[in-house]
């Protein structure tokens, strides 16, 4: 008679995320898609001022060679109370460096549930899905969701001339791959 | 009672919100459950008051009660887990009720034009008439926005 030979477990593919706090709400974000995390003082001391008509939630763009970050407040972006923000992350293939209170702690996740389709209103463009770490659920955000074209061109035409802004390029501690 | 009268018998989960009661058909009907933590988080569907874990999925609660009987609710004993359709697709959503509910056997009169969108039909129990609820049209859902291609599935992360 054979033994059946014990199945063999199926590796569990897992993505690493960051999860973070503004204003008392935990979001998560992949470790992949965040290029720098960088003080906010360190961060400010390169930026310039911006003001793009009904966009609150940037107010500071940082010049890097040729491109321009813009700084978006976290707080402004999810209608949550004005935080000042302690960290930044500067996400990867984006323009965008989001200001948040702080890291609540790194972890992996192993199961990304889409948005239902309840929601039905801007959350759809934050939000790449829903996550369940230790029985509590998060939102995992995304990345190109925190500027849209429409906000960038806004930006780009709000840009102050050159010669005003801070030369300061501020280059960060690289934290992941 | 014929026999073809009683095949147009179906079966509705009668649930309280506030004073009033409303029906939905019980084939609509997923689970009944105990309140359990509603996890919030940051998003411009105002009808929709967070989500809840439940066997592993995440689902939506909806709140209702303000659509039908003008108020929110302010005490809760259950949720009831309703299937929500978008085009082929089905979902999952609470809807907090504030009472016991029950499993009748009755006869839908269809809803007529002039009735609100929500009402799917009425029926007749107990002395009572009933609004029959159409979930499709009291939830929240992406109206115009494409759902083809979406899937709510649970998703392997992406390493």
């Amino acid at each position: 008679m054979r033994v059946a030979a014990p199945a063999k477990p199926i590796p569990v593919r897992s993505e690493q995320i960051i999860v973070f706090r503004i204003c008392g709400e935990l979001f998560a974000v992949s470790s992949a898609s965040v290029q720098e995390v960088r003080s906010s003082d360190s961060f400010s001391g390169a930026s310039t001022e911006i003001f793009a008509p009904g966009l609150r939630k940037v107010r500071h763009v940082v010049r890097r060679g040729d491109r321009s970050l813009f700084i978006v407040s976290g707080a402004l972006h999810f209608d949550l109370p004005p935080s000042p923000g302690t960290l930044v992350f500067v996400l990867r293939k984006t323009r965008t460096a989001l200001l948040v209170d702080g890291i609540e702690k790194m972890t992996a996740m192993t199961r990304l549930q889409s948005l239902p389709l309840s929601f039905c209103h801007e959350e759809r463009q934050w939000y790449r899905g829903l996550t369940a770490i230790d029985q509590t659920v998060i939102p995992v955000v995304h990345p190109e969701g925190f500027l849209s074209p429409e906000e960038l061109a806004l930006l780009d035409a709000s840009m102050p001339p050159l010669a005003s802004r801070d030369g300061g390029n501020a280059e960060g501690t690289v934290i992941t791959s | 009672m014929t026999v073809s009268a009683e095949l147009e018998l179906q079966s509705f989960v009668l649930l309280r919100l506030g004073e009033r009661r409303f029906a939905v058909p019980a084939s609509q009907i997923a689970e009944l459950v105990a309140p359990s933590r509603v996890f919030t988080f940051p998003h411009r569907t105002s009808q929709i008051e967070g989500v809840i874990l439940r066997r592993g999925r995440i689902v939506p609660v909806c709140n209702v009660a303000e659509t039908l009987i003008g108020k929110r609710l302010t005490s809760r004993r259950l949720y009831l887990l309703a299937v929500r359709h978008y085009g082929v697709q089905t979902e999952w959503v609470a809807l907090p009720v504030t009472g016991e509910c029950e499993l009748i056997n009755a006869e839908m009169a269809a809803a007529a034009e002039s009735d609100a969108p929500h009402v799917a039909g009425w029926l007749s129990h107990a002395g009572d008439v009933i609004e029959v609820l159409n979930i499709d049209a009291i939830t929240p859902g992406p109206g115009q926005m494409r759902v083809e291609g979406e899937t709510t599935d649970v998703l392997e992360a992406r390493p």
